[in-house]
């Protein structure tokens, strides 16, 4: 039975940092440029050429691990990862070894059990490998008998954050990787977009039998830049090794990679010397110490953090744990929603007002927060006008479908199309009477005891107003005019 | 009792990329357990109290501002490319 065997992850997550050059020399990061158009000497591994770390770098590793609640080291220093493969010009990696950025991080996720609290083992800084390109006409990497490569992304800083094995589900890895890139997004660290490749993921995985003290044999599924394929491929080998040791075999040790189209894990056929990369600290770059006045710093310069920002929700708006969620889960959109509380929305309102009408729409177009046509005052104001009776909820709807065309503001479309709520007793009393007057049989089929007769007039009165009848008034009066 | 076999150096040539062939692989043996007795030499010396570290040169927090400068053309940086194909370095076939 698989209910016999518990799952133990650990992964290991290289982020790209933010910054505007590359983490030892001046190239440029951005994404998408023409193939070895961002190189120079230092990053080709010329001979000759000397490494100087970008200080923003150090900067963002440290915001990043202050964020993940670590404590960064008072001296940290670079080594040299060796091994050869063609993305890699100097035929080392500068990475961290032995003594990394910082240690022992935390990181709270939610499952169903309640808050679990994942131990981060550390975080360190290192440069990004070039990109190997697929020649060949199917688009196989190799077929055509050589590889091309492309080092615009040799040097682009990235940071690791390796997890203690506390994970035990592929759900639990996946909420890890949620709460991961929300942090690092909220303190600014990377962008983590994961189109382009700034998160990716490796996962160790291991199965035992409940109970057990001891680690099973684990198998390492390398490099997965999507969170639902990394979810479905843990998924994937775990009931792998399962079924291996149920069969009476034993999980190798190895490295293997995800084929999200057929559903399989299989492995790496490398031609690498099994992990023997004779780390040795980087002569080229002297070493780092981190002072107390420099933590202090980038922590006080440090944003509200998500978990922290969910709880504020909770209390101070007395939002439910889901809409606290759903507005923290960016940056962007929980200051959307404050400004809009700023702007004298009352909470609630604004919250639906966000998540399901503008976020509704924004989601169906592919669209991000940042990039609605509808900013936070113009949303608030829409929703001032239907809390205060100005217009219904019903013509709210409207206003707001005409907004997010438009980019006009909902006073200007109400004003125009005269849409404003008609609020006045005496002009709703004749509407009534001319709705009773033309639909004498409802009539008596309320007075004769059928009262749900009412919703019917109701829809009668509310069409003859164009819809911009106060509804709750409709009620009364046609209340009042029937029981009389 | 020698540390270094043909053992080890052939698989420290085979981790280097480096093909020996066997007189070399006889001579290197020799070469790198010299290099190690010195190292056992050094290692006599009392280092108590004396902090490791991993560099001689006295510096430290040696960094540049995040700018960008401009690198190298790309028909400078392929230049020395041994094979070139759309713009990229060309290389002999990876497996994966």
């Amino acid at each position: 039975m698989d209910q016999d065997y518990e799952i133990v992850i650990g992964l290991e997550v290289h982020v790209e940092l933010a910054t505007d050059s590359k983490i030892f020399c001046p190239c440029p990061t951005a994404f998408g440029a023409p193939p070895n158009t961002q190189v120079c000497p230092v990053c080709l591994g010329l001979p000759g050429t000397l490494p100087v770390l970008n200080r923003q770098v150090l900067v963002l590793a440290i915001r990043a691990a202050l964020a993940l609640e670590a404590t960064p080291a008072e001296h940290t220093k670079f080594d040299r990862k060796n091994y050869f493969y063609p993305d890699l010009p100097k035929a080392y990696q500068i990475s961290q070894f032995d003594q990394p950025l910082a240690l022992r991080g935390i990181i709270e996720i939610t499952t169903p059990a309640g808050p679990k609290r994942i131990r981060i083992t550390r975080v360190h800084m290192e440069e990004d490998a070039g990109k190997l390109l697929h020649p060949g006409a199917d688009g196989r990497l190799g077929t055509a008998g050589s590889s091309l490569v492309d080092y615009n992304r040799t040097g682009v800083p990235l940071i690791e954050i390796v997890s203690e094995p506390d994970l035990r589900s592929a759900d639990e890895a996946y909420a890890y990787l949620i709460a991961l890139k929300e942090i690092l997004q909220y303190a600014g660290v990377s962008d983590c977009n994961m189109e382009e490749g700034s998160l990716r993921c490796d996962a160790n995985i291991s199965v035992r039998l409940r109970g057990d003290q001891v680690l099973g044999t684990k198998a390492e599924l390398k490099n997965m830049n999507s969170f639902k394929h990394i979810r479905s491929a843990i998924e994937y080998e775990a009931r792998r090794q399962i079924r291996v040791l149920q069969e009476g075999g034993q999980v190798v040790q190895e490295s293997r990679l995800w084929d999200e189209e057929k559903g399989v894990s299989y492995p790496m056929r490398s031609k690498e010397e099994a992990h023997d990369y004779r780390y040795f600290p980087e002569p080229d770059l002297p070493v780092i110490t981190i002072s107390a006045e420099m933590c202090e710093a980038i922590s006080q310069s440090l944003p509200e953090l998500p978990q922290a920002r969910r709880q504020r929700f909770r209390q101070k708006y007395t939002l439910n744990e889901y809409n606290a969620g759903v507005l923290t889960s960016s940056r962007e959109l929980a200051d959307f929603f404050e400004s809009m509380v700023d702007c004298q929305a009352p909470a609630q309102a604004a919250c639906n007002w966000l998540t399901v009408e503008l976020l509704g729409k924004l989601n169906a177009e592919g669209r991000r927060i940042t990039q609605s046509p509808v900013g936070p005052e113009h949303l608030a104001e829409l929703v001032r006008m239907i809390e205060s009776g100005k217009i219904s909820g019903k013509i709210g709807k409207q206003v707001f479908a005409e907004m997010y065309q438009s980019g006009r503001t909902p006073e200007d479309i109400v004003a125009k199309q005269g849409l404003s709520q008609i609020s006045d007793p005496g002009v709703l009393e004749k509407v009534v009477d001319e709705v009773l007057a033309a639909h004498p049989g409802p009539i008596a089929e309320y007075r004769n005891g059928k009262t749900q007769t009412m919703g019917f007039l109701v829809g009668r009165v509310m069409q003859a107003s164009q819809g911009k009848a106060n509804p709750k008034l409709v009620n009364q009066i046609l209340k009042e005019r029937l029981d009389r | 009792m020698p540390e270094i076999t043909e053992e080890t150096v052939k698989k420290i040539s085979r981790l280097a990329n480096l093909r020996l062939d066997a007189d070399e692989t006889a001579r290197f043996t020799e070469h790198l357990e010299k290099v190690l007795e010195y190292m056992r030499k050094l290692n006599q010396l009392d280092t108590t109290g004396i902090p490791q570290t991993a560099h001689a040169l006295p510096k430290q927090n040696v960094w540049r501002e995040d700018q960008v400068l401009p690198g190298l053309d790309r028909s400078e940086a392929l230049a020395g490319a041994p094979d070139v194909r759309d713009d990229c370095f060309r290389v002999p076939r990876i497996i994966e």
